[in-house]
């Protein structure tokens, strides 16, 4: 019930958030509102980008650099269902009025692409379990390169001239809906048995299989999330842009995602999310250095991982410790008016307490 | 089979090419196992280099090979520096991290090496100059361009010097000490520091060998010209084995070969991807490489 009611307020408060941003941002008075629109929305992709791959990467322990091969998977299947079988899902549903067809796309075109990228993460998966460290590094970023010449030659996604005519269906909502799920799922997850075996395996892989852990199941299980959501943050990519080409998912897309995840902090999902906003937003702030910017960004990279090698954030949870303070505080007061109402009762025995 | 004996020619070319560059890859693997991304880019620093330097020096010495041969050495020279500093303040600090972190930090100069490339070459491709008049050489049906001949002989020149050095100097033998235990040999009184520093300088000097003998063949260079390259020759490093350096010159060899067949026969454009799937089937079947010794995981 609980959480039902969490599910629905977060809904609500992201339509009202939606709503909000139409009126002032697209529609509004503010003059570069559409650009700030798009800022925000990118911000979100790259969010859900770093919050899977931190599953991999920072809980896990597996280290992949092929994540942006699955965020294509992602893009390309939706955009295909809804490019190609858009038509004839209107029609099944056209009692439903506009927005109502489009959201039943946009949920085929999700779906189809959480079930293609779950396929893909199984195939990566399974590789992963004879590799480690820098090899499985290389296999996963094999994978994505390929993934991306394949598409490159798949004539029916525009191959070399780009995916172009996707409906443009996703918007704000959409975008920190999926934000909310996966980091949702991942806080959940790391809270969870699974997640106390994906630690396991990241801290010593022949101790936590000694200590019963199914190594292999677990490994296959954060690669096949991770994949997941990539591709569905693909999906909703695809359906912002309006246009898809294999230039957006080279291994140059893996690194970004690895960088923000490094920089924010490497197994912390708040890490991941400050570190997904910060690489969105200040590239954009300092686009009149356009040359420069980039320079800047990788040698903060080189001095954070010299300095602070566990991110911004490292291992602590903000969350955590701001619900530590608060709790610690009303712990604190109710001891204290327990122990003045106690006092107050029997003042004789007060010394003792 | 004509045209099979002039592929088999492009590709050993190519593949020499590769050789040079993943020689690098897995003498710095050998010592740190560390993965450098980075020596990609120092391939098209030395291309740079020797575009740069080819304009100060064409024409000032007796003969054309003259010319290529002091373009040539006077790179190798600046990307060794490039090599010596960057292993100094980029991977030196944490070599006791985490290899993670030895990951990223190796992508993060990677980064840096090719947009401050950008902003100082600019991103547009250069033409590099011709340092030594093309001419044909046939034999029956067969072509070969004299500089084809120049880069074999040139690669496979480097290739036994290196071998040379690591097998029968001191210093190499140091060098296959710390690549075999780094404590070890810091132990036995060896200047690790040193050695290391030297074998990114080697690497690195082979680099831009190679990345100068690519545009003697292929004129055309720009500042990412080395992202490509950089990964299919650690795709060769990986193929004969990461840590043997015979087997990074197979690896190359078999990895050019393999990439002008797939698009002199099949289609071009699947050219990139059959470097990524030799690595995936070399992985899945032997992960050690072709010449490359299993390891026991110790507990």
């Amino acid at each position: 019930m609980k959480r039902l009611l969490w599910i629905a307020g977060t809904i609500g408060a992201l339509l009202l958030l939606q709503w909000g941003a139409t009126a002032l941002l697209l529609d509004g008075p503010i003059r570069q509102g559409p650009y700030y629109y798009q800022i925000i929305i990118l911000a979100g992709i790259n969010i859900v980008l770093a919050v899977s791959l931190n599953l991999t990467n920072g809980i896990a322990g597996q280290f992949s650099i092929g994540h942006a091969g699955f965020f294509a998977v992602g893009a390309y299947m939706a955009a295909s269902v809804s490019y190609y079988g858009g038509p004839a899902i209107r029609g099944a549903v056209s009692f439903l009025p506009l927005v109502g067809q489009d959201t039943v796309v946009l949920i085929l075109a999700l779906a189809a692409a959480a079930l293609a990228t779950a396929l893909a993460g199984l195939l990566v998966g399974i590789p992963s379990l004879r590799l480690r460290g820098d090899y499985l590094a290389i296999v996963t970023l094999g994978f994505g390169e390929i993934i991306r010449v394949l598409i490159l030659n798949i004539d029916a996604v525009g191959g070399a001239r780009g995916f172009s005519g996707i409906p443009k269906l996703s918007n704000f909502f959409w975008v920190y809906l999926l934000v909310a799920a996966v980091i949702a799922t991942v806080w959940n997850l790391v809270r969870s048995s699974y997640g106390r075996a994906f630690q396991a395996i990241r801290e010593n892989e022949i101790a936590a299989q000694a200590m019963g852990v199914d190594v292999t199941r677990h490994k296959v299980l954060a690669f096949v999330i991770s994949s997941m959501f990539a591709g569905m943050a693909g999906c909703l990519f695809g359906h912002y842009t309006m246009y898809l080409h294999t230039n957006s998912f080279t291994f140059v897309k893996s690194f970004e995602i690895i960088i923000m995840i490094a920089i924010g902090g490497l197994g912390s999902i708040e890490g991941a999310v400050l570190g997904a906003v910060l690489l969105t937003v200040l590239p954009e702030a300092f686009r009149g250095f356009e040359g420069y910017r980039m320079i800047v960004y990788s040698l903060a990279v080189i001095l954070i991982m010299i300095y602070r090698p566990q991110g911004i954030l490292g291992q602590v949870s903000v969350i955590k410790r701001v619900r530590a303070h608060f709790i610690t505080k009303k712990a604190a007061r109710e001891a204290a008016t327990k122990a003045a109402s106690s006092a107050a009762k029997m003042p004789v025995k007060a010394e003792g307490a | 089979m004509e045209s099979f004996l002039q592929q088999l020619i492009n590709g050993i070319s190519l593949g020499s090419i590769y050789a040079l560059v993943a020689l690098g890859y897995t003498m710095v693997y050998g010592v740190l196992r560390l993965i450098n991304f980075a020596h990609g880019d120092v391939y098209m620093l030395g291309a740079y280099f020797g575009y740069y330097l080819s304009r100060l020096v064409q024409g000032r010495t007796p003969s054309h090979l003259l010319d290529a041969a002091v373009v040539m050495i006077l790179s190798m020279i600046g990307c060794a520096l490039i090599g010596v500093i960057m292993e100094r303040f980029a991977y030196r600090p944490v070599r006791r991290a985490s290899r993670l972190t030895l990951l990223i930090i190796a992508i993060g100069v990677s980064l840096l090496i090719e947009n401050a490339s950008q902003l100082i070459f600019g991103a547009n491709p250069r033409f590099f100059p011709q340092l030594i008049p093309e001419t044909h050489i046939h034999m029956g049906n067969l072509m070969l361009t004299n500089q084809q001949v120049i880069v074999l002989v040139t690669a496979l020149a480097l290739m036994i010097l290196l071998n040379l050095f690591i097998y029968r100097s001191r210093t190499g033998k140091a060098m296959r000490a710390v690549s075999y235990n780094l404590d070890a040999a810091k132990l036995m009184g060896i200047d690790t520091d040193r050695i290391i520093s030297l074998t990114f300088a080697l690497g690195s000097a082979l680099a831009a060998a190679g990345g100068i003998l690519v545009s003697i063949n292929i004129p055309g260079i720009d500042p990412l010209m080395g992202v490509m390259t950089g990964l299919k020759a650690f795709v060769a490093a990986v193929l004969g084995g990461i840590g043997n350096i015979f087997g990074a010159v197979l690896g190359g060899l078999i990895l050019g070969l393999a990439e002008v067949m797939v698009a002199g026969y099949g289609s071009s454009t699947y050219r990139d991807a059959i470097a990524f799937l030799i690595l995936i089937a070399i992985l899945l079947f032997k992960p050690s490489g072709l010449l490359g010794k299993g390891q026991v995981e110790k507990v």
